[in-house]
This record gives C-alpha cells, sequence and structure tokens, in this order.
C-alpha cells in the first residue's frame, strides 16, 4: 500500500506541475497578444537574446563544423566515399546540429538569466510591485521574452548554418585538399529548402521553449538566494530536456514520410 | 429627527481568512479605515500583516470573506477592472522593491509612463519634483538603484508610491533596517507625503516609535485576527495583555513566539 501511494502522490506532483505550466503558458502566450505591448522591453530582449548569443553561437557552430568534416573523412574514407562529406556537413548542419547547439549554448545563457532575474524580481518583490504600479508582469516581463525567443533563435540558426558550413569548408579545403569550387558545388547540390526551413522551425520552437522555461520558474521561485538558485537550474535542466524532446518530435513530423 | 450621514469607509474587511496549505494565515479579519485616516497595524513577525495588504491589493485572493474599497466588492473583480482598481494604489514595499533594470527617475515615473502612458519627457519632471518631495537632488535621478543607501531606497520607492496620486497608499515596514536617524526621516516624510496627497493609508511596522509617528489609528493583529483597534493615543493604556507585552517588547507574556514562517 505505501508503495502505491507513493507512486500515486509522484503522478498527482507531476500533474499539478503540468497543469500548472499549461495555465502559465496559456495566459503567457494570450498576453502576448493583447495590448498594451512594451516595444522597449521587447527590443532589449531580442538584442539580449540575438546579439550578444551571436559568439557563442558562432564559435559553436563553427568548430562543430569543422569537426563534422574531419569526422567525416575519417570514416568516408574507409568506403571511397569522401565526395559525400560536403553533403554530409551541410544536411547535419542545416538539420540538426545547427539548431540544437545553438538551442542547448542559448538555454544555458538565456533561460539561466532569464530565470535568475526575474527569480530575483520575485523574492524582492519587485513583481508585486509591478502590478502595483498597474502593469501586468506577463505583459512586461513574459511577453516580450517568449516573442523575443521565438523571433531570435531562427535568425542565430540561419547565422549558425552559414558559420558551420563554412567550418566544414575550411577543413576540408585547407586541411584535406579538397578543390574550393567543388566543395562549394557539392554542398549546394543536395540542399533542399525543406532542410534550412525545418531547422528554423526547430529553432523558433526552441527559443519559446527556453524563454518560456525561464519566464516560469523564475516566476515561481521562492524563497530567497537559494530559491533562485533552484529556478535557474530547474530553468536550464528543463529547457534542455524539452529541447531534444521536441526536436525529435519536430524531425518525425518533417521526414515521417520520407 | 435626521439620520447621521451613511459615509462609506475607504477600505473594509470582513471576515477574511487566507491559507496556504495547513497553515490559516488570515483568521477573520474585520477591519475598516476610514478616509483620509491614517492606520497603523502592528504586530509580530509571521502574523499575517503582509498577506492582508496583498489580499486588499489583489495580489493574493482571499479564501473566504469580503473586502471593499469605496464600498465596492474587490475579491472577484476581472482582471481589466481590477487594473483599473489598482490606479487607486501606491505602495511603498519593505525592500523598496525598485527596478534594478532602470534608473531612479525611470523607477519613479514608471506608473506614469506604463500605466498613465504619459510621455517620458513629461513624466521625467513630475518624477524630479516627486524626488525634491521626498528630499532628493535631481542629480540622483540618472543613477541607478543599486548605488543608493538603504535609506536613499526608501526614499526612492516612497517617491514612487506617491508619483501617480493614489488614493490609498500601503507602507510595508518602512522603517526596518534603517538607523533611528533615517528612520525619523521616512517617518516625517511618510506624514508629509500623507497630508500633502489627502489620501488614506495603511503601515504596517513592528517599530513602534514610527507606530506613534504616523497613526491616526492603530490595530492590532495576532494570531490572523485584529485583536484590538484604538486611537494612537490609547495604545499605553489599552488595557490588552497582548497589545501591552507587544508595545513595551516583553519576551514574558501571552503572545508566544511565531517558529515557522509563512
Amino acid at each position: 500500500m505505501g508503495f502505491l501511494a507513493a507512486t500515486g502522490r509522484a503522478f498527482l506532483v507531476f500533474l499539478e506541475a503540468t497543469g500548472r505550466l499549461a495555465l502559465f503558458t496559456g495566459s503567457a502566450v494570450s498576453h502576448c497578444f493583447r495590448p498594451p505591448f512594451y516595444p522597449r522591453q521587447i527590443l532589449r530582449q531580442m538584442i539580449d537574446i540575438g546579439y550578444y548569443s551571436l559568439p557563442v553561437v558562432g564559435l559553436t557552430a563553427l568548430f562543430t563544423g569543422m569537426v563534422l568534416a574531419l569526422q567525416s573523412y575519417s570514416g568516408f574514407s574507409r568506403f571511397q566515399a569522401e565526395g559525400a562529406i560536403a553533403t554530409v556537413v551541410v544536411l547535419s548542419v542545416t538539420r540538426e546540429l545547427g539548431p540544437v547547439l545553438a538551442g542547448l549554448m542559448v538555454a544555458g545563457r538565456i533561460g539561466a538569466a532569464m530565470a535568475a532575474e526575474i527569480g530575483t524580481m520575485r523574492v524582492t518583490e519587485q513583481i508585486d510591485a509591478l502590478s502595483t504600479l498597474s502593469t501586468n508582469p506577463f505583459k512586461y516581463l513574459v511577453a516580450p521574452r517568449l516573442l523575443a525567443g521565438l523571433c531570435m533563435l531562427p535568425l542565430l540558426v540561419v547565422v549558425a548554418d552559414i558559420i558551420g558550413v563554412f567550418g566544414g569548408f575550411l577543413v576540408g579545403v585547407y586541411r584535406l585538399d579538397f578543390n574550393a569550387s567543388s566543395y562549394i558545388n557539392r554542398t549546394w547540390e543536395f540542399l533542399q529548402p525543406l532542410d534550412v526551413i525545418s531547422g528554423l522551425v526547430k529553432a523558433a520552437v526552441f527559443g519559446f521553449v527556453i524563454s518560456l522555461m525561464g519566464c516560469y520558474h523564475g516566476y515561481h521561485s521562492k524563497g530567497g538566494a537559494q530559491g533562485v538558485g533552484a529556478a535557474t537550474t530547474n530553468a536550464v535542466v528543463s529547457a534542455s530536456i524539452m529541447l531534444l524532446v521536441t526536436n525529435y518530435l519536430i524531425t518525425g513530423l518533417f521526414f515521417s514520410t520520407k | 429627527m435626521t439620520p447621521a450621514p451613511l459615509t462609506v469607509p475607504k477600505i473594509a474587511l470582513r471576515n477574511v481568512h487566507k491559507s496556504f496549505g495547513p497553515k490559516t494565515v488570515l483568521n477573520g479579519i474585520d477591519l475598516e479605515v476610514a478616509k483620509g485616516e491614517s492606520l497603523v497595524i502592528i504586530g509580530g513577525s509571521g502574523t499575517g500583516k503582509s498577506v492582508m495588504l496583498k489580499c486588499i491589493l489583489g495580489l493574493l485572493t482571499p479564501d473566504t470573506g469580503s473586502i471593499h474599497v469605496d464600498g465596492q466588492e474587490t475579491t472577484r473583480l476581472r482582471p481589466r477592472e481590477r487594473e483599473k482598481q489598482l490606479h487607486k494604489f501606491g505602495m511603498l514595499f519593505q525592500g523598496a522593491a525598485l527596478f534594478d533594470s532602470l534608473t531612479v527617475w525611470e523607477n519613479v515615473a514608471f506608473g506614469l509612463i506604463q500605466g498613465a502612458h504619459m510621455p517620458r519627457a513629461q513624466a521625467k519632471e513630475i518624477a524630479v519634483a516627486k524626488l525634491g518631495a521626498v528630499g532628493l537632488t535631481p542629480d540622483v535621478a540618472e543613477l541607478s538603484p543599486s548605488e543608493l543607501s538603504g535609506g536613499m531606497q526608501k526614499r526612492v520607492g516612497l517617491a514612487r508610491a506617491i508619483a501617480d496620486e493614489p488614493e490609498i497608499i500601503f507602507f510595508d515596514e518602512p522603517t526596518t533596517g534603517l538607523d533611528p536617524i533615517m528612520a525619523d526621516v521616512i517617518n516625517e516624510l511618510i506624514v508629509q507625503c500623507v497630508k500633502d496627497l489627502g489620501a488614506t493609508a495603511v503601515t504596517i511596522t513592528h517599530d513602534m516609535a514610527s507606530a506613534r509617528k504616523i497613526a491616526d489609528r492603530i490595530a492590532m493583529i495576532y494570531q490572523g485576527r485584529i485583536i484590538w483597534t484604538g486611537p494612537a493615543k490609547d495604545i499605553d493604556h489599552s488595557g490588552h495583555a497582548h497589545v501591552d507585552q507587544f508595545v513595551h517588547g516583553r519576551a514574558d507574556g501571552p503572545i508566544q513566539m511565531q517558529i515557522r514562517a509563512l
């Protein structure tokens, strides 16, 4: 009986958390579409997420593209398929590694920062102060972050795609002695618009999930410094896991018939 | 014989209950605050003072009971009406709760710019004037809140609370964490601001010096109920054992220390 009770309790806690997240998401999304809007806040978040994440996302993409070229060379040369390297690099980067790695890096950078900032505002009563100043915290804090995440991650991933492919090109041409123009031709040859588009759709969803987790955990944090710390950890971990799960689901949706 | 003029209290709480899980915080609060009155609510830590203020503001919803502001029931307001109603309120938070991503003047002007949609230049002028009213010079306006001392932050918080000229102002432990001189300065400012605005003020505190200075009337809260109310001058001869113990700060008496936080 003790075992059953414990299982039931855990399940109830899970259901409660799911319901609370669903309510939070519904409320947050509905506030994205209802005035007043806060363009300054949206702009600030866009700069924070888009511009200031460029170095870390760019570096990640560069080295991922370079390593992909090296790894696939060492693998493909075993059955004389070196010519496929450019294709492998561009498909892997645009469809999978660009959005996922950019998403994970941004989850660490932005998800944590959002949870910490909103969490601190919660425990120092700044969120209550917003309400008393006739400003809805969902509209002022949550909606701008969701919109910025949704818009900026695809742009970051476009940059990551280009830099990642360029990284593969660098290694291919300068390390593996491919002909530059034939490498570029190979890159374009089998690339389809859907490869890039699916990556950008993923990126938009990831951006939304990262901001949502950062805001949700920050908004519900309590109990001072320790609570804010826990909120930050939870935001990054839950965003990363949800990102990987939704990545699989979206991939399944896009490429199930092929 | 003419009937006495019917005066509607500014704020009226009737039998308000609020629990968090198994813990009952408000256990049947009955309280009225008249228009233009300055009421101070005293009571130990963890007796539900802050929760009561947050229930009146609508940041928390009471489990049962009714809260009227200007005769209007507020516990079941729709979000839009709630926002409108919050225009009547200003609040000075315990830790000042200034927005650290904004400058001092943007903090003071926040309600004017975001709530009342005033142009920024005009709002800044008012903000600087309000900073002057709490004894701060215009050069403070461009600083960030983290550059200010605790007392200065409280002043900015006060300027922000009065910027929108609210009808009702709440002060949550305005003197906690300040030295006695700064505490007295803040008390003076509170009395002055409330008088200038003709506002209704509710202060929660456990600082008796502050209570004596600010209050027209004092109420004591204990175990989630109002156990005594009376004019400020009667506080020293209330004839109530709990109030006496609190006012004189004695460890022995009917009040037992609360162990668990809310």
